[in-house]
């Protein structure tokens, strides 16, 4: 696989603040790749290193091989969607998309049918003449992803880009971000603090926090084998097990991570072990419901198939899970 | 308007019109006595009214001369104006820098200050650095007050213009220059435009400042001032006035109408 992005040692200080602190990152070719982490992890620092409006402190980014210090934003092969779209409100949707080609002194016919060409991809055929103004926000958005397409760049940088839409909108936007990758096969490097996007639109995924890059994986690595308390707990729902209570059921003192979805209830009356406790809250979820289960001090959450034998607030249970869903973490705590 | 709208009382009414009158009806008597026969005094009703003092006006070299010099000095404060107050707008709202705050209200305060304050400080400075009093020293004078008057309008729509907008310029391949022609004056133009107007109109009709900075030229509103002294040809004064009005009218209605309808394009950028 070749590597579309790579980042070598790259850190990005702000003054005292280490927005991004020597992170180490390779992007395939072709890949749709999530970088995900709260407000101030990071991720937004390095979509703006890659896409030029930064420059490193320390360490190389290369871009197809080349490094690309001193490079500035309108020399690099890599566009971008930004997170309020941008739009050039003086132009209408069709000069919007042919900025990039004007500028490259395209022919105005090839302009026109490129930028068109463009708006079909993106489902807007037809709106060319429309004032940005007059764009309800997923338009404008759409708008905004043919005007980063439209000069077929090698990588495509997207910051934040459904954070604006409401979530019926954003869930249809994320199938056709996906499909609008597989088509033109570029790389998609997208910024989200939505675990639940990363996950579901990513082939690869980047956690970060405090300007570390934490974890770097395919979603399910992520959310099955995450590598600390932090992406545990941010990935997701997993219950985050204390050392001492993991000592208790797995005989070792680390921190692990647990799935709601991997605990499974045995009906005890009178037994009295570790995993023994009792349900203290129970939400419904439709097909599944979701317990809070007190375990002698520590709160942990299962979800199970909804139904009939679902334990009562207050009932007794002993909950089991198979031991390889434990997930011990690699932080000491 | 609506038909539903309470109709204002009488005497609100009256009051308002009254209102207007007083400040309406001295201008009105100006442009009335451009036309009046009589040239000595302003008596009423005029004795007759006729158009020779029009003709007179054009035929006298000093109204000539004091209009070029206000239109000449009117128009290069602008444009001095236009440079400076678009980059101090620029730098003020496009970066944070210590003392940010500071300078934005050093560079509005000569507008703020009364134009008499502003003049002799100019005075001073002027003849404290032996610089003698010429076209020259008219421009500096007005353009202190006309910078305001563009950067106030420009640092307004710049605030408006988002900065990810000459960012995605740039991703999308313009070089600076190429990002200020076609993202960033397309934005701020209607903004200059206003400004510029107001700054000409603002110069054209100054008085106190250019009183202290100026040498033995005069300008239009100097040039009225002198004459009124003198009973000669008195209409040829309201002549003049009647075109004052008018050259300084049009700019600021122009100004008026373009923020006005800057502001609708701009508006309908919100997300």
């Amino acid at each position: 696989m070749t590597s579309a992005v790579s980042l070598q040692t790259v850190s990005r200080h702000f003054g005292a603040v280490r927005a991004l602190d020597e992170v180490d990152l390779e992007v395939g070719e072709g890949e749709f790749f999530a970088m995900l982490g709260p407000s101030g992890s990071g991720k937004t620092t390095c979509l703006r290193l890659i896409a030029g409006f930064e420059q490193p402190t320390l360490g190389q980014i290369r871009i197809f091989g080349d490094a690309v210090e001193g490079v500035p934003p309108y020399r690099r092969n890599v566009n971008t969607v930004f997170q309020d779209y941008a739009l050039f409100p003086h132009m209408n949707v069709r000069e919007n998309v042919e900025f990039s080609l004007m500028l490259k002194r395209v022919d105005k016919a090839t302009r026109a049918r490129e930028a068109e060409a463009a708006l079909e991809l993106v489902k807007l055929g037809g709106y060319g003449d429309r004032r940005p103004g007059q764009l309800s926000g997923g338009q404008r958005q759409r708008v905004a992803l043919a005007r980063a397409i439209v000069n077929r760049p090698k990588v495509l940088l997207l910051d934040e880009p459904l954070g604006a839409l409401d979530l019926k909108l954003r869930e249809q936007m994320q199938e056709e971000l996906k499909a609008l990758q597989k088509t033109l096969g570029i790389t998609f490097i997208f910024v989200t603090h939505d675990q639940g996007e990363a996950l579901s639109m990513a082939d690869r995924v980047a956690v970060f926090d405090f300007g570390k890059l934490v974890q770097v994986g395919t979603p399910e690595e992520i959310y099955t084998k995450p590598n600390s308390r932090f992406v545990a707990d941010f990935v997701g729902s997993s219950n985050v097990l204390a050392p001492e209570f993991v000592e208790t059921i797995a005989g070792e003192r680390r921190w692990a991570s647990l799935r709601p979805e991997a605990i499974h209830l045995l009906r005890s009356e009178g037994g009295h072990s570790a995993l023994t406790g009792t349900v203290v809250s129970r939400s419904y979820l439709g097909a599944t419901t979701r317990l809070g289960i007190e375990l002698g001090g520590t709160l942990l959450h299962a979800v199970v198939p909804s139904g009939t034998d679902v334990p009562a607030d207050g009932a007794r249970v002993t909950i089991g899970f198979a031991r390889e869903a434990l997930h011990l973490m690699e932080d000491a705590g | 308007m609506r038909s539903d709208t309470p109709r204002a009382p009488w005497g609100l009414k009256l009051a308002a019109g009254a209102g207007l009158f007083f400040m309406l009806a001295p201008i009105a008597l100006i442009f009335l006595y451009a036309f009046s026969s009589e040239e000595r005094t302003y008596q009423w009703p005029p004795p007759g009214l006729t158009l020779k003092w029009f003709a007179v006006t054009w035929n006298r070299p000093d109204v000539w001369q004091a209009l070029t010099l206000s239109v000449q000095v009117a128009a290069i404060s602008t444009a001095i104006a236009l440079v400076l107050g678009t980059l101090c707008a620029a730098a003020v709202s496009g970066t944070r820098f210590f003392g940010r705050e500071t300078i934005s209200l050093l560079v509005i305060l000569p507008i703020a200050l009364p134009g008499i304050i502003t003049g002799i400080s100019l005075r001073s400075a002027f003849s404290l650095m032996e610089i003698p009093f010429s076209f020259w020293t008219i421009v500096l004078g007005h353009a202190t007050f006309c910078i305001v008057v563009v950067y106030n309008n420009a640092v307004a729509r710049f605030r408006r213009t988002s900065g990810s907008m000459i960012e995605a310029a740039m991703d999308l391949g313009a070089d600076k220059f190429q990002t200020f022609r076609h993202v960033i004056l397309p934005n701020i133009g209607t903004a200059l435009l206003a400004g510029g107007m107001l700054a000409f109109a603002l110069s054209f009709d100054e008085v106190i400042v250019t009183t202290f900075t100026a040498g033995q030229q005069q300008t239009l509103p100097i040039w009225m001032l002198e004459e009124l002294v003198r009973p000669r040809q008195r209409p040829v004064t309201n002549v003049v006035a009647m075109v004052v009005v008018i050259v300084t009218l049009l700019p600021i209605l122009l100004a008026f109408y373009f923020s006005r309808g800057g502001d609708q394009t701009v508006a309908g950028m919100g997300k």
